[in-house]
């Protein structure tokens, strides 16, 4: 369960944007965050803080499979991300690091700038405290889960390999 | 219920006799790519999660592409973390500087993918192989990291999008254009989620090049994977490249599909995407006359030798206009060479063209032609989001590489049916 003020973005916010190529050849989590959205939001990386959300449209994460990318997102303390879709890469990204994010068209669309959101990721239920209202997000498949349990891939895969030891 | 070509490769990988669109499964990889950038994120996860061994040293190919040859201290850090890695585990494919080539006209170049396979590359435009017939997805560094320890990856099994190609194409018209107007036509996730399989009598007519030009961008219409039926020209290009056996998937005639796009080659113009998403697609009628400052021709996209025979062609007994940088960047060794045997690398450098080693380079804004506020670019590379080439103020034109040449020639956006009238 995290709760959080939202900044807004709009349709296919890929990851040049996010955190671009000028600052991949320094890839530890903290110096990528202080880069985070600064080609489309040069403040965002100062203002942002932790346990903040971001709602996305269509698309988000499009482009280059850039892992750089979810990870200055994390690294940025942001807690999770809710789009209306996610471009498959930076999804797969995404659970890998055991970074939640949200599929949710209708909040995605409804949600504004500046509303305090909630999310519980165990039901999928998304509501913006602001508003009242209360949205469904697509649920995670069982084995998706436990790789967001585990933090991510290369953990849940050991556990799996003990447990099978 | 019959299989596509995607579906039929993820069920002989997962071991099992059929798959359907949507399910989970967990496949074996016959190859896990990474480059300078993404490669260095996964080493680094693959050691901080204690894993020791790869699962099989000769299935993995660290090819040093996009910041190199280095362009600055952190890049030389990050291509030495990768020796190091490639060194302790033994790994044969290694492509470092002077060996090396941009990583999706290389590994078709040195035979590493066959047809039928099954390919992980921590680049997004690993889909590149699906012009071989091959399932190839680009994905993180997580996932490669997992790949190089395990030989396996979980996929959910992609509905399909049946793309028929139908007809030829027109002189001045190349693979380039063809993917730029599926892009304009079904949009940046038009395919997301999905395989775009091209099939029809029109693949028959579009060179190995072409091919791998039109899925090297799958990803840009937001596709897991694109994928080409196996014909006489990829037996042809793959036979004294690839040394192992491979097997020939083909979709079965009730193969289950999404929609499908039917595109009549013949109809098609050169075609380019103005800023600052590829789906932004204007025949060129519509957009000529652009000024620009630099074109660049290359890329994993357009820098092999087909696309710089078309930008030569154009070239020849010309000059680049002036105010206009015209960067060629051969996409490996092997295509340097060609260049410098056919002539190419003369014609460039007479044309007033600057003629460099193979790199991602510019195609990303790393070097080797990045751009200040301001400026526009016409470039063969895949995307032209905001930045995507240097300063957030300045723009890219994706084009093909005989309308980057017009271009270059002409000092704006130009077709290159006017520049070659009367030739």
């Amino acid at each position: 369960m995290v709760k959080g003020i939202v900044h807004k973005f709009g349709d296919n916010i890929d990851t040049d944007v996010i955190i671009p190529a000028r600052y991949l050849n320094a890839p530890s989590p903290k110096e990528l965050a202080k880069h985070c959205m600064e080609d489309i939001d040069p403040t965002f990386a100062s203002r942002v803080k932790p346990g903040e959300i971001i709602v996305g449209g269509a698309n988000f994460g499009c482009g280059s499979s850039r892992e750089h990318a979810p990870i200055a997102i994390q690294a940025s303390g942001v807690s999770c991300v809710i789009a209306a879709s996610f471009a498959r890469i930076f999804y797969r990204n995404a659970i890998n690091i055991g970074f939640p994010i949200l599929e949710c068209p209708e909040a995605a669309q409804a949600i504004a700038d500046g509303d305090t959101v909630s999310v519980d990721f165990t039901s999928g239920t998304i509501v913006d405290e602001t508003t009242g209202a209360r949205f469904q997000a697509v649920a995670f498949p069982a084995f998706i889960n436990s790789i967001i349990e585990k933090g991510g891939l290369l953990p849940y895969l050991k556990a799996r390999q003990e447990a099978q030891q | 219920m019959g299989m596509t070509m995607t579906e039929k490769i993820l069920a002989a990988h997962a071991g099992l006799p059929a798959v359907k669109a949507g399910d989970l499964i967990e496949a074996k990889l016959d190859l896990v790519l990474g480059n300078d950038i993404t490669t260095p994120v996964a080493i680094t996860t693959f050691e901080a999660a204690g894993l020791t061994k790869v699962f099989d040293r000769e299935k993995i190919a660290i090819v040093l592409d996009h910041y190199t040859p280095c362009k600055d201290i952190k890049s030389a850090e990050l291509c030495a973390q990768a020796r190091a890695f490639a060194a302790k585990h033994g790994i044969t494919h290694l492509y470092d500087v002077g060996e090396a080539g941009i990583e999706h006209a290389l590994l078709p170049e040195k035979g590493l993918v066959a047809p039928g396979d099954c390919v992980i590359g921590a680049d997004s435009h690993t889909c590149t192989y699906g012009a071989l017939g091959a399932f190839s997805t680009g994905v993180g560094s997580t996932d490669m990291a997992a790949g190089m320890a395990i030989g396996e990856n979980w996929f959910k099994v992609p509905a399909a999008i049946k793309v028929t190609l139908k007809g030829a194409l027109r002189p001045y018209v190349s693979g380039k254009d063809v993917i730029l107007h599926l892009i304009g036509l079904i949009g940046v996730d038009g395919a997301l989620y999905q395989s775009l399989e091209f099939t029809g009598e029109g693949v028959a007519s579009l060179s190995m090049d072409d091919r791998f030009t039109i899925a090297n961008m799958a990803i840009e219409a937001g596709a897991k994977n694109g994928i080409f039926p196996v014909d006489k020209k990829t037996i042809a290009y793959v036979n004294g490249r690839v040394n192992r056996p491979y097997t020939v998937y083909e979709a079965d005639a009730d193969a289950q599909y999404a929609r499908e796009v039917v595109i009549d080659l013949a109809t098609l113009a050169p075609t380019v995407s103005l800023p600052h998403l590829p789906s932004n697609t204007k025949t060129i009628d519509e957009a000529k006359g652009l000024p620009i400052q630099q074109v660049v021709i290359g890329s994993c996209t357009n820098g092999r030798i087909s696309d710089l025979r078309q930008a030569a062609a154009i070239l020849s007994g010309k000059h680049v206009a002036k105010g206009v940088r015209c960067i060629v960047i051969p996409a490996t060794q092997e295509v340097s060479l060609q260049c410098i045997r056919e002539g190419l690398a003369e014609i460039f450098i007479a044309a007033g063209c600057a003629l460099s080693t193979p790199t991602c380079g510019p195609c990303l804004g790393g070097h080797m032609g990045v751009m200040s506020a301001g400026e526009r670019a016409v470039s063969t590379t895949n995307r032209n989001f905001v930045g995507r080439m240097g300063h957030v103020k300045s723009e890219v034109v994706l084009a093909s590489p005989a309308v980057a040449a017009a271009s270059a020639v002409a000092g704006c956006l130009a077709d290159p049916r006017e520049i070659m009238k009367g030739a």
